[in-house]
C-alpha cells in the first residue's frame, strides 16, 4: 500500500478515471455525460505524463548543448498525449454536434426523457 | 415514383434520408419481427433503470470496484520517476542521442512527432478535418435543417453585432486579437526550437479568430474567412503535408540523395521539413478551431 503513496500521480489519475466513469454512468444530462468522458481523457493524459517523468532531469529541448540520454526526460509520452488531445477534441466536438441535433428534435437533454419520447413516437 | 433509378439517384436519396420513406412498407414489415424480440429482451434493464436507488447503487459499486482493481495494479507498477523503469528504454535513448543529427530540431518532441512519426501526425490532422466535416454535415443550416426560432435568434444577434452595445468587448478585441494571433504565429514558427508547435500554436491562432468573431460578428469575419477559404486552406495544407512526407519517404527509402538539407540546429530555417509541416498543421488546427465555433454558434461559416 505504501507504493501507492510513492506512485501518487498514477493513483490520482486512476481515481480521476473512476470519477469520470461514474459521471458517465450516473448523469442524465447528455452534456454532463460528455464532461465525464473528458475527465476520463484527462486522467489518461496524467497517467502518460507520469510515466514519462524522471527525477532530476529537464524537458526534452536541447539545453546547454548536452546531447545525452541521461539528461532529459522521456519524450515519447509527450507525443502520445498530443495524439490523445487531438482525438479527444474531435470526439467531443462530434458528440456535442449530435447532442445539438437531439435537442433540436426532442427539446430536452435528459437521457431518460429522450428515450421515453422516442419510444412513444415509435409506438405511434 | 418510378422503380428504376440510377446509382447516383439512389445515393442522393440515401444521403437525404428518403430511401427509407420510398420503401416504407417493406421496411416496417422487415422490422416487425426483431422489434418484438427487442422488447422482450429489454425490460430487465429497464426496470433497473427505473428504480433510481438500485441503479445509483450499482453504478457506484461498479465504479468503486473498477477503481480498486486499478489501484491494485498501480501499487504493483514500477516506482515513479526512476531512470531504470521499463518505459525509459532504447527508443527514448535513440530519439535523444540521434535526434538532432537525424532531424535537425532541437525540440526533441517536435523532431519525434513531425519526423520519426510524421505519418501519425498526418492521421491526426485528418481526424481534425474529418471532425469539422462531420460537424458541418450535422449542423449546417440548409434547406433540410431550418428552424424559424434559430433564424430569428441569429438575426437578432447580427443586429446586436452591428450596434454599439458591445463596446468593451469590441475595443478589447481590437487590441488583443492581433497580439494573440501574432503570438500564435510565433509559437508555430518556433515549433522546432521551443515548446509548442503546430497544434498549440494553431489553437492560439484559433482563439484569436474566435475572439475577433465574438466581438465583431460573423459578418465582419466573412470579409476574409468564408467556407471557401476554410476548404482551400485545409485541403491545401493536407495535400502539402502529404506531398512533403511522400517526398522524404521516397528519397529516404530509395537512397536517391536529394534530401532536404538539415541546416544548423537552432536556426529558424533548419531541420528540413519540420518548419513547413508545423505551418501546415498550425493552419489546419486554427481553421478547425474557428470552424467549430462558427458551426456551433451560427450553423455556418
Amino acid at each position: 500500500m505504501s507504493h501507492l503513496l510513492i506512485n501518487y500521480y498514477e493513483a490520482a489519475s486512476v481515481i480521476l478515471f473512476g470519477i469520470g466513469f461514474m459521471n458517465l454512468l450516473l448523469q442524465n444530462n447528455l452534456i454532463k455525460k460528455f464532461i465525464g468522458l473528458n475527465i476520463m481523457d484527462t486522467a489518461v493524459y496524467l497517467f502518460l505524463a507520469a510515466k514519462g517523468y524522471i527525477f532530476g532531469r529537464v524537458a526534452p529541448i536541447l539545453t546547454n548543448g548536452v546531447i545525452d540520454a541521461d539528461y532529459y526526460i522521456n519524450p515519447v509520452p509527450a507525443g502520445l498525449v498530443l495524439t490523445g488531445i487531438v482525438v479527444s477534441v474531435s470526439v467531443t466536438a462530434f458528440s456535442l454536434a449530435l447532442v445539438q441535433r437531439l435537442y433540436k428534435h426532442y427539446g430536452t437533454l435528459n437521457m431518460d426523457e429522450i428515450m421515453k419520447l422516442s419510444r412513444e413516437r415509435e409506438g405511434e | 415514383m418510378n422503380e428504376k433509378k440510377t446509382f447516383w439517384q439512389h445515393l442522393q436519396a440515401w444521403v437525404n434520408g428518403e430511401e427509407a420513406i420510398l420503401h416504407a412498407d417493406e421496411y416496417i414489415k422487415k422490422r416487425e419481427q426483431p422489434h418484438q424480440k427487442r422488447w422482450i429482451k429489454k425490460p430487465n434493464m429497464q426496470r433497473i433503470k427505473e428504480n433510481k436507488g438500485l441503479y445509483w447503487f450499482l453504478c457506484v459499486l461498479v465504479s468503486l470496484v473498477f477503481i480498486t482493481i486499478m489501484l491494485l495494479v498501480v501499487s504493483h507498477l514500477p516506482t515513479f520517476g526512476q531512470p531504470i523503469n521499463p518505459t525509459n528504454n532504447e527508443v527514448m535513448e535513440r530519439y535523444l542521442e540521434k535526434g538532432i543529427e537525424e532531424t535537425g530540431a532541437i525540440n526533441f518532441v517536435a523532431g519525434m512527432i513531425l519526423d520519426y512519426r510524421a505519418f501519425d501526425t498526418f492521421g491526426e490532422s485528418n481526424v481534425l478535418f474529418l471532425a469539422v466535416i462531420s460537424v458541418l454535415i450535422l449542423l449546417k443550416r440548409d434547406k433540410k435543417n431550418i428552424n424559424a426560432r434559430e433564424d430569428r435568434e441569429t438575426e437578432e444577434d447580427e443586429r446586436f453585432d452591428r450596434s454599439d452595445h458591445k463596446s468593451i468587448l469590441k475595443i478589447g478585441a481590437k487590441y488583443l486579437s492581433p497580439v494573440v494571433i501574432l503570438y500564435g504565429i510565433y509559437v508555430v514558427l518556433n515549433g522546432h526550437l521551443s515548446p509548442g508547435g503546430g497544434f498549440s500554436g494553431g489553437s492560439i491562432i484559433g482563439a484569436g479568430l474566435i475572439l475577433y468573431a465574438a466581438a465583431n460578428g460573423h459578418e465582419a469575419m466573412r470579409r476574409f474567412f468564408t467556407f471557401k477559404t476554410f476548404t482551400l486552406i485545409s485541403v491545401g495544407c493536407l495535400l502539402t503535408y502529404c506531398g512533403c512526407k511522400s517526398y522524404s519517404f521516397f528519397t529516404g527509402a530509395n537512397h536517391v540523395g536529394y534530401e532536404i538539407p538539415k541546416g544548423i540546429p537552432g536556426n529558424i530555417l533548419s531541420s528540413g521539413f519540420i518548419l513547413p509541416l508545423n505551418i501546415c498543421v498550425g493552419l489546419i488546427v486554427a481553421c478547425t478551431m474557428y470552424g467549430f465555433y462558427a458551426l456551433f454558434t451560427k450553423g455556418d461559416m
